[in-house]
């Protein structure tokens, strides 16, 4: 997993709530067995129309926004299915950060184990961040995720709260898996007691 | 491991959550043991890649449980095999890893393959106080055993594979309480629409919700499966129902259920999972089973459910960023503000999914269609939750009833949930669904879903719109 330290880039708005798994990578692409590849079906259904054409008033479709790394979007996004794919599909694209006032827990959780920074802040920061990302591709914003600051184009700042683990994860890019085989006395121990107490398991 | 008496009176989610802690560091977050792994085509295929990549094998494979569900064609020719190549490489591949890592499986052309969340209950996989966890946010489902259940990424579906454990920071406690009793007609899906409608689908987020109240202890194992199914759907990671003698007696006897000596230690171990009096909950919900309407979507998001005798609201009856929403929901189904819900026609009927595609919910839709037949011009494809389910259906007649009244029957699948075989809905088409999700292109591009129970979806077909359960079953057929 790619580490996340700081991040400035364009940021793309989405003000739409409740952008669900679906939206952000619809069914027919997770028939792949690969975890890269999903970025061109990012957003599909609302980037292109039936013969592939893009959709001009898409937001990665428009000029200033197609190198985006950073997503501002409504409440609740990520809403729906457990789809690692779609986490997959904005790293892909390029998008490292997505900023919102709410995120699903699933989608949430994904995140974090792509390198990918989910940043909760409130409505009004979220709003002032919106109104910033309008400005397109002169308007770059800063994530800094030591300082645990974003930063909008013209120098308002705004502080964000975050899990030290996962943060610590994030800032080195550590795998999970690896950590936890280091545990692997601990669950050996575990598994012995519950073979004595709850057998039937 | 003897888990000590707490101090503090406890809810049943910490009561699981305490007797799966592996190790706790400093920042609270934990290692929690998983007691079953279900895993589906869809989501674990770079998981295994993952495995083999690093050299890992699967740590506990006769806990960890496969069965292919979302790809499958339900047609009865399926054993030809499937025709899309992505679809049928995924199926392979489940198929090769399941084999090559020895767990547990159920493959296509196996009696009790089926939708993974009716496949493990079935099966007496899921037993009170687990831990379960699948690659699918619909693990909600098995919660209603009283387990600790929820969906998980790829990710953390090789980090289970791998190590039988899971990273978990404890989510809060949310209980929603559903007191008296349901009027004629109103199922266990109006409860959990209203519950959502109530609640919205980020009322959850960031909990764990214990569903409890008098309608719910009334409530068979099908509807509380149905309630716990959609937990998700409200935001929450796991929905809970504390275990009582409808889900001893639903567990005994089935085949990964224990027996003997043991079947009385688990019972014993069983019947202390509940919430403590004074247990803390950080969000109550409170609804009278009384008020609860046969319910139905008309947006796409779970949370656009109302009474079926209300009429489509308007954008403006919504604030903040629900207003654009409500807009853009509207234009997508083709609705206009102020028409009466029971006035909206449909062109097709689901009635199946891991939400209402058990024995019951097909008894329910079939009760409403002896002696029917659908409206000119609607299908109607009615798919078991698993093979199982099926066989039972059919020794009850109830398949015959189903095609006297036009449906097709099918094999056991995801099918047009979420369509990612064949069944699926064409751009435009409206359906009333039994499923969980009225996500834009959820059942088929453009294609337009309302949610429902399954006599309220197979009551639509007949009258070719969506009707009131309670004035259509007061009708001769």
């Amino acid at each position: 997993m790619d580490k996340f330290t700081t991040l400035t880039g364009i940021a793309a708005p989405m003000p739409l709530v409740n952008i669900d798994t679906d939206m952000i990578i619809p069914k027919q692409f997770l028939k792949t067995i690969k975890r890269s590849g999903l970025g061109v079906n990012l957003f599909d259904e609302l980037r292109y129309d039936r013969d592939g054409n893009e959709i001009p008033d898409f937001v990665l479709n428009q000029t200033a926004y197609r190198d985006a790394q950073i997503l501002i979007a409504g409440d609740n996004f990520g809403c729906g299915s457990s789809r690692e794919h779609a986490p997959w599909a904005l790293l892909d694209f390029g998008i490292r950060c997505v900023i919102s006032t709410s995120f699903a827990d699933i989608f949430f959780n994904n995140c974090f184990k792509n390198g990918i920074l989910p940043v909760v802040l409130p409505q009004d920061a979220v709003d002032a961040l919106m109104e910033d990302a309008r400005n397109g591709a002169n308007a770059r914003q800063t994530v800094d995720l030591e300082a645990q600051t974003v930063t909008a184009s013209d120098g308002r700042s705004w502080s964000f709260e975050i899990d030290p683990f996962r943060k610590h994860c994030l800032l080195n890019g550590l795998d999970d898996i690896g950590l936890t085989m280091e545990k692997a006395p601990s669950i050996d121990s575990y598994e012995t007691q519950m073979a004595q107490a709850r057998p039937w398991v | 491991m003897t888990i000590p008496a707490a101090a503090a009176p406890r809810t049943l989610y910490d009561k699981i959550w305490d007797a799966h802690v592996v190790d706790r560091q400093e920042d609270g977050t934990c290692l929690l043991y998983i007691d079953r792994h279900l895993v589906h085509e869809v989501t674990s295929p770079q998981a295994f890649e993952g495995l083999r990549m690093t050299g890992r094998k699967v740590r506990a494979p006769e806990r960890t449980i496969a069965v292919p569900d979302h790809n499958v064609p339900t047609t009865w020719d399926r054993e030809k095999g499937i025709d899309n190549e992505e679809s049928r490489i995924q199926v392979d591949a489940l198929d090769r890893n399941a084999r090559e890592f020895g767990v547990v499986y159920y493959p296509v052309n196996d009696i009790r393959q089926g939708i993974v969340h009716i496949v493990g209950p079935e099966q007496g996989w899921t037993l009170p106080g687990m831990t379960v966890v699948c690659g699918d946010s619909h693990t909600a489902t098995h919660g209603a055993f009283g387990a600790l259940a929820h969906g998980i990424g790829t990710s953390e579906v090789e980090h289970v594979l791998a190590t039988q454990t899971l990273i978990q920071g404890k989510s809060k406690n949310m209980k929603v309480e559903i007191t008296g009793r349901l009027a004629p007609g109103v199922t266990a899906k109006d409860v959990v629409l209203a519950i959502i409608a109530e609640t919205g689908t980020a009322g959850g987020t960031g909990h764990v919700i214990e569903y409890c109240g008098e309608v719910i202890r009334n409530l068979s194992m099908e509807g509380r499966m149905t309630i716990c199914n959609m937990a998700i759907e409200g935001g929450a990671r796991a929905g809970l129902i504390a275990p009582d003698e409808t889900t001893f007696a639903y567990v005994k006897g089935r085949p990964h259920a224990p027996k003997g000596a043991q079947w009385e230690a688990a019972l014993a171990w069983w019947k202390t999972l509940y919430s403590d009096d004074g247990a803390h909950f950080d969000k109550v919900v409170t609804l009278r089973g009384e008020d609860i309407a046969p319910t139905v979507t008309w947006g796409t998001s779970p949370e656009d459910a109302l009474p079926i005798t209300a009429r489509v609201p308007a954008p403006e009856d919504f604030t903040g960023g629900k207003v654009e929403a409500a807009r853009r929901s509207l234009d997508y189904m083709g609705l206009i503000a102020g028409t009466p819900l029971t006035e909206i026609a449909i062109d097709a009927v689901f009635i199946g999914s891991c939400t209402n595609g058990r024995i019951e919910d097909l008894r329910a839709a079939a009760d409403v269609l002896r002696g029917r037949h659908l409206a000119e011009g609607v299908r109607g494809m009615v798919v078991p939750g698993s093979g199982l389910v099926r066989a039972q259906a059919e020794e009850e007649g109830l398949d015959q009833i189903f095609k006297d009244a036009g449906f097709e029957w099918r094999l056991a699948g995801c099918s047009m949930c979420l369509g990612m075989n064949p069944d699926q809905l064409a751009p435009g088409e409206r359906c009333a669904a039994t499923s969980n999700r009225n996500f834009e292109g959820r059942q088929g591009y453009k294609g337009r879903t309302h949610l429902m129970s399954p006599a309220m979806a197979a009551a639509a077909g007949v009258a070719g719109r969506l009707v009131d359960i309670r004035e259509f079953a007061a009708q001769p057929a």
